[in-house]
């Protein structure tokens, strides 16, 4: 897995995005082919602004976190690109169409040996 | 391309089968499906198998061999070929083989699904390897968690209630009481669903499909020689396959399985037939919100209204177009790899009339197998 990790580091520590600029689209996860314009697409990489809109979520009571019931969501950033991440706050306070920002946070470990997975996680605003 | 015909149908009890193996599980559905077919085996002339992960599940790949080997057909050499597409690895499986006899290329072959999962730890985790590892498992997003976002969008935009859900829990269990293969024959109430432990809000542990052993075959012939061997042969009148984004989140909405609106338009186009004619389906209820999307997305409702159906017992068994007679994934259990290929079973015992107190009067019938949260989809329309 450490490899695997590693590679993505960029795009799991900052929130980067792809941008067509044939199309105009935006691209979350980041992508070498756009899925709009295949060959003809002019595919860059760019910084998304990280803030964004709850679409939908769920807590999940069984899943990793040692058992420990967190909240995933759909979120819509401001460019218009989704992505499905966690979501820091109290359970109780989640609702569709919340604004959120992204902050830097830690995933989870390969014991106590192994690296510390960190990625984007986001928080009300 | 020719007329396909199902000849022969077998399947295992579904469950945790502590005491079969992977091996015992694909030969007895096999052997099943060619004494229901009336075959000595050597007839065969190709082999498709869906599976999953049996290199995750039970540490072996290679399988297609493997089965081919065990099931005496080494022998004979004959083509022998995996199917890989998650829990839409059945249906596919059954795509090729109607394709390999459509085509004219084979006579008779056999085609089968298979999953051993009571073997290692956890189950769901492997399941989960359907979704995008990296940018939806990564994160925590396990199958459960997707579908929850799925089921709560649902209930925000079209007013589809716990209480909806669990009605389809309950209804899949009361048929699965009369079968014999199902995971789980006792009935459920709808405050047994709502009083189970959520997996992940709003769906609970009722709401979900277990992950179980299993193994189904059915045996595919071209119509002259289906003739031969049977009296009742069920014609495979369109088999077709969509898929579409991986990731829920590169979807343009959450609450359309794209996949199974274009795999399932372009099946009764080629059938020559409307979503009303479907007299009785099996659809892919691996979590309750999915069955409820299926009505939908199979044009058996419009959009918003799948909740409808089942509060007003359209899909029970004597409405107006049963599902899931079988007890669907939700109470047989969900064999992964094998699932597409029970559910190509139940709609034959159905059309034949063989569907021993559960049966429903229907002449066309169709089966809706789905690969993740819906990058994969096949339809399957058959026909008396």
């Amino acid at each position: 897995m450490v490899p695997r990790f590693w590679r993505k580091i960029k795009y799991r520590y900052n929130l980067i995005g792809s941008y067509c600029e044939n199309c105009g689209n935006y691209f979350y996860p980041p992508r070498n082919l756009c899925p709009v314009c295949r060959r003809k697409g002019k595919i860059k990489e760019v910084p998304l602004s990280g803030t964004g809109r709850v679409l939908s979520y769920t807590v999940v009571h069984q899943g990793e976190n040692e058992g420990k019931p967190y909240i995933i969501a759909l979120i819509e950033l401001d460019e218009g690109v989704r992505l499905i991440s966690q979501l820091v706050c109290n359970p109780e306070d989640v609702e569709i169409g919340m604004r959120v920002k992204s902050v830097f946070r830690k995933y989870g470990e390969d014991g106590k040996e192994g690296i510390i997975y960190y990625g984007t996680k986001f928080v009300p605003i | 391309m020719r007329r396909v015909a199902v000849v022969g149908v077998g399947c295992t009890k579904f469950g945790e089968l502590w005491d079969k193996s992977f091996r015992d599980l694909f030969i007895e559905a096999g052997i099943e499906a060619l004494e229901d077919a009336d075959l000595e085996g050597k007839e065969i002339e190709a082999l498709y198998v869906g599976n999953m992960s049996a290199g995750r599940y039970i540490g072996q790949e290679h399988i297609s061999a493997l089965i081919a080997d065990y099931s005496g057909l080494a022998e004979f050499n004959i083509p022998a070929t995996r199917v890989e597409a998650a829990d839409a690895s059945g249906g596919l499986a059954l795509r090729e083989a109607y394709l390999a006899v459509a085509s004219g290329l084979h006579d008779i072959v056999i085609t089968g699904g298979v999953e051993k999962v009571s073997d290692v730890g956890d189950a769901m985790e492997i399941l989960s390897c359907s979704a995008d590892q990296e940018w939806e498992y990564f994160v925590g997003a396990n199958l459960p968690a997707l579908y929850a976002l799925i089921a709560r969008l649902h209930m925000e935009r079209f007013g589809t209630t716990e209480e909806d859900l669990a009605l389809i829990a309950v209804k899949n269990h009361r048929n699965a009481v009369k079968n014999p293969k199902a995971q789980f024959r006792g009935e459920i109430s709808v405050k047994d669903v709502l009083n189970s432990p959520y997996v992940a809000e709003p769906l609970k542990l009722l709401d979900c499909a277990s992950i179980c052993d299993g193994a189904s075959a059915v045996i595919l012939a071209s119509e002259d020689i289906a003739k031969k061997i049977t009296d009742t042969p069920v014609y495979i009148k369109a088999c077709c396959q969509a898929s579409d984004y991986i990731a829920l989140h590169s979807r343009k909405d959450l609450l359309t399985m794209t996949s199974v609106v274009k795999a399932s338009r372009n099946a009764y186009k080629i059938a020559k037939i409307e979503p009303k004619d479907v007299q009785v389906a099996e659809v892919h209820d691996v979590f309750t919100i999915a069955e409820i999307i299926a009505y939908e997305d199979l044009g058996f409702c419009k959009k918003g209204e799948g909740a409808k159906l089942i509060r007003e017992g359209e899909t029970e068994i004597g409405g107006k177009i049963p599902v899931n007679t079988s007890g669907g994934l939700k109470a047989c259990g969900h064999a992964v790899g094998a699932t597409g290929i029970r559910q190509a079973v139940e709609i034959v015992l159905q059309l034949r009339g063989d569907a021993n107190g559960r049966q429903v009067d229907a002449e066309t019938g169709l089966a809706l197998n789905i690969g993740g949260t819906g990058a994969t989809a096949v339809v399957t329309i058959f026909s008396r």
